[in-house]
């Protein structure tokens, strides 16, 4: 089991898919002007993340290669709208302000690479709590981006006020590059630089490549 | 899952290379029907809920903009958005047409479409719209069951663009308690006063009927007196005479007469 877990914690900060694998980019610029946002996202993308990674591995031994992608995809779709559709159903307003981005989760790319890179060659359990831990890993670096974005676009969290902006009657004067979306780029490019000073061996450690074989990829 | 009995052709399903044509078919026809059947089961078991808060932003949208207009916002207060009724009703008959889903249907798509509209007689066109569609969404405040309010979707042409906004009505289904323009393109600065507070203040409390039953109710040219008149808004005169071409219009029988009728019998 604790050989397992290790497929949960990896992904958090080790392994992560945005600062290492450079995966899910564009819904982290999206998403991210305010906690909120940022935080329904993560949930909805570590759920799908999770129960596709379970599926996949589960069926692994019956895919047809030539379908593989087809079949992997129609599962993701799937669970995206049934997400898409609880939201609808029971957080309305958030679903809205979502709007595409939730949808928008089937061509996250950590969805599709976790299930190539990892449940076609797991089985169920180790391949839900990879999908688990990526879900964790994105949503670690979303909320530190949204949390930043929101605090000094807007001077608030979770919608409350921290920084009394000047436009309330406040001395905090917003920073509106933080509302815009190349700030997420400024804010994740700080990440990885922090992440691997930290941790050297990131350092464009290994080249990809793509390889046919059955063997799960090393570090 | 030894104890589960498995169907032999199933196991010979699965045991079939994954690369031969029938398990390819095989398992694209099961994973894409196990998939099409747990997403119509969430969007159909969804549905009623997602419905429900669609209206209720709908009504909260309404209600919103109500409270924003000079005279309704004061009869709003206190009332939740639940007290608001959203109905599409047929004009010809006035009564609710229920097979029209209030959250969907959309009066100005309709009033584009052939079959969804109809041909206004040109002596009844004074609002010179054409057409119209069939049906209208309104808006019915109710106070401890009582009528307090209707609110009517009006619209029509002013000096050179569609003067689109909401008209409503006390309970009595006479004084007026508001009226409102959302949408127009008049001529800045002299026909868009009638967006302003002030000017859309002077509607309220006048009186659309006059003692026989006929719309009185018109812009006056220059300072309006008595119940029926609203004072004109000076240079603007063709808007001032569309927005009292329009009310006539639609408050009259091939308007939102029928309903009218309809409601004072209920009420």
């Amino acid at each position: 089991m604790s050989g397992n877990l290790r497929h949960l914690t990896e992904p958090i900060v080790g392994n992560n898919p945005i600062t290492m694998q450079i995966l899910g980019i564009c819904s982290a610029l999206a998403v991210t002007t305010s906690l909120s946002t940022a935080l329904v996202m993560c949930v909805a993308l570590t759920v799908v993340l999770a129960t596709s990674n379970a599926l996949i591995s589960a069926i692994r031994h019956h895919l047809p290669r030539s379908i593989r992608l087809i079949l992997q995809i129609t599962i993701i779709a799937s669970l995206v709208i049934v997400v898409d559709q609880v939201l609808q159903a029971y957080a309305f307003g958030m679903s809205k302000r979502l709007s595409v981005f939730v949808g928008l989760i089937i061509t996250n790319c950590i969805v599709l690479g976790r299930a190539e890179a990892f449940a076609m060659q797991n089985p169920p359990w180790p391949s839900f709590l990879d999908g688990l831990g990526n879900g964790l890993g994105y949503s670690a670096i979303l909320a530190a981006v949204a949390a930043t974005r929101e605090l000094l676009g807007a001077g608030t969290l979770l919608g409350l006020t921290v920084l009394p902006a000047a436009g309330n009657g406040g001395w905090y004067r917003p920073l509106d590059l933080m509302l815009l979306p190349s700030s997420a780029f400024f804010l994740l490019g700080l990440i990885v630089w922090a992440v691997r000073s930290r941790r050297p061996e990131q350092i464009e450690a290994t080249e990809f490549v793509l390889r046919t074989g059955g063997r799960r990829e090393e570090r | 899952m030894p104890s589960i009995p498995v169907p032999s052709w199933w196991r010979r399903f699965l045991s079939l290379p994954n690369e031969s044509p029938e398990k390819t078919f095989g398992m694209a026809l099961l994973v894409s029907a196990i998939c099409a059947v747990v997403v119509s089961a969430s969007a159909v078991l969804l549905k009623p809920r997602q419905d429900a808060n669609l209206q209720a932003e709908n009504s909260a949208r309404m209600m919103q903009m109500l409270r924003g207009a000079p005279g309704i916002g004061q009869l709003l207060q206190g009332v939740g958005a639940e007290a608001l009724e959203v109905s599409v009703v047929d004009l010809a008959s006035g009564a609710l047409a229920p097979d029209q889903d209030p959250t969907a249907y959309d009066a100005r798509r309709a009033a584009e479409n052939e079959q969804t509209s109809i041909a206004i007689p040109p002596e009844l066109d004074v609002a010179r719209l054409g057409r119209r569609a069939k049906f209208a969404t309104v808006y019915l405040i109710r106070d401890d069951e009582r009528l307090a309010s209707v609110v009517l979707p009006v619209y029509g042409k002013g000096y050179q663009s569609v003067l689109r906004g909401y008209l409503a009505l006390e309970g009595d289904l006479n004084t007026i308690a508001a009226l409102t323009f959302y949408e127009q393109k008049e001529t800045p600065g002299v026909g868009t006063r009638v967006t302003e507070p002030k000017w859309q203040a002077l509607w309220s409390g006048k009186r659309v009927f006059d003692a026989e039953g006929d719309v009185a109710i018109a812009v006056a040219e220059g300072a309006g007196q008595g119940p029926h008149r609203v004072d004109g808004i000076t240079g603007a005169t063709r808007t001032s005479l569309g927005v009292t071409h329009l009310l006539r219009y639609w408050l009259g029988p091939h308007g939102f007469g029928p309903l009218l009728v309809r409601l004072r019998g209920v009420s």
